[in-house]
């Protein structure tokens, strides 16, 4: 096939396009060509198009993907794309999302560092094979894209749910031994809108680029959340 | 995998929930236990009955993922493995509604 | 403790119970079926003992806590029903459980 029937999510609508094929195509090519030759009036975000960044993010044939480490081959059955938003985040215009509600949250899970040194401290010593910064490590990349947040039921069942990302964020911090800020973050995360709302879909776990398991970090701050629960630090 | 996982848990909890009540009241009724074996026989009583075996089969199995999902130290094949292990609780109570 | 966060704890402990309740209470109900079991017959071991009656009270209770729990994420992420009415009516349902549930027990086993 040696063109490509593109449809693309416009406010309420569909809009179809017809974009040739090319060798090693990326759905990022492809929306990059549409909007240099077809509709210049097509908005949407990238960025180093090189799977470094996630600013592509976009569904494409309803799975939450980097557009730009989207093969089209990979996706095309039958030589059709069906290209939209990231779901679970409001839509500033066609294929653009607003991600402040994303940042919102990751701030509500305390995913922010909280240290106590000063600058003219020495630096903290940490062991980089000890469990706890494994543990961190092993979900440390992660760099803000919302690809499972998107792909995530609970965030599109539950307005207030802070969602995998923010809540993977937590875990890595609850494993810094450097962080002083603990106690706060596990009572930000326990709760309705925090960890004990994952039911294990795993979906965060299967979309992930970058392959973090936002899963076993929930189910890591579920274990924190009751150690302190029981031990009434909560 | 895992979504359908949760999806068939969910479903089987709520029909459970559904059925408790009912299943409750009938044995409050002080029925004579004869009586009420005997109108357990009726094939529509004995399917239901297989019914509901295999939903409670398929929560517990659903429910036990979780548990080792939530509670055991975190392997990459966990998730593989608690699949496995719903199926098998879930052929295990279909097994033994056949025998039923 | 948050709420919510002690509604989390006893659903898995309760979900525990109920995993060792419900094997026993198949393997139990397969016995007595394939056994052919009469009414007298189970009734006769049933009756009067005190280790089922508190066996099946505990599966009771287990249920009336498991039960709403699990409802209400149901209830709030698939109808967006959440709240002070939401969780009343789960009391509401536990409450009947436990009623429904201790009336079939004692029916069955004091």
């Amino acid at each position: 096939m040696s063109v490509l029937r593109v449809s693309v999510r416009r406010g309420d609508a569909w809009q179809a396009f017809e974009v040739p094929r090319r060798e090693s195509q990326t759905v990022l090519d492809v929306v990059t060509h549409i909007q240099r030759h077809l509709d210049p009036t097509l908005a949407y975000r990238y960025a180093c198009r090189v799977g470094m960044c996630g600013s592509c993010a976009m569904t494409v044939n309803g799975a939450p993907r980097w557009t730009c480490r989207t093969h089209v081959d990979k996706v095309a059955k039958e030589g059709r794309l069906e290209i939209s938003p990231l779901r679970n985040l409001p839509v500033i215009r066609d294929l653009v999302t607003d991600m402040r509600e994303f940042f919102d949250k990751w701030a509500r899970a305390k995913g922010q560092f909280g240290g106590e040194r000063k600058r003219s401290d020495d630096f903290a010593l940490l062991s980089p094979v000890s469990g706890k910064r494994k543990l961190a490590d092993v979900n440390i990349e992660c760099i803000g894209c919302a690809v499972c947040y998107s792909a995530c039921d609970v965030v599109a069942w539950n307005p207030d749910y802070l969602g995998p990302a923010a809540l993977n964020r937590a875990w890595t911090l609850v494993n810094d031994e450097r962080d002083k800020a603990q106690a706060e973050r596990l009572r930000a995360v326990a709760g309705d809108a925090g960890c004990l709302s994952c039911h294990t879909h795993m979906s965060c776990t299967e979309r992930c680029p970058k392959a973090l398991s936002p899963t076993a970090g929930i189910a890591g701050l579920k274990r924190a959340t009751l150690k302190a629960a029981l031990r009434g630090e909560l | 995998m895992s979504r359908w996982a949760a999806l068939v848990h969910r479903v089987s909890g709520i029909a459970l929930a559904l059925f408790l009540p009912a299943h409750f009241w009938v044995l409050g009724q002080g029925l004579e236990m004869d009586r009420l074996l005997r109108w357990t026989e009726q094939p529509l009583v004995k399917a239901a009955e297989w019914v509901l075996v295999v939903l409670l089969a398929a929560h517990l199995g659903g429910g036990l993922r979780v548990l080792a999902l939530e509670f055991l130290p975190w392997r990459d094949w966990q998730k593989s493995l608690t699949a496995a292990a719903a199926a098998l609780t879930l052929g295990w109570g279909l097994a033994f509604a056949l025998a039923l | 403790m948050r709420s919510q966060t002690f509604l989390w704890i006893v659903q898995r402990a309760s979900a525990a119970v109920l995993a060792l309740c419900v094997l026993v209470h198949l393997a139990t109900i397969i016995y007595a079926v394939r056994g052919g079991l009469t009414g007298a017959e189970i009734l006769a071991r049933t009756r009067g003992s005190a280790a089922w009656f508190a066996f099946y009270s505990l599966f009771v209770l287990a249920v009336t806590v498991h039960a709403p729990i699990g409802l209400r994420a149901v209830l709030g992420e698939w109808l967006g029903w959440r709240g002070r009415s939401s969780d009343l009516t789960l009391l509401l349902f536990a409450m009947l459980l436990a009623w429904m549930g201790m009336r079939a027990v004692r029916t069955v086993f004091a």
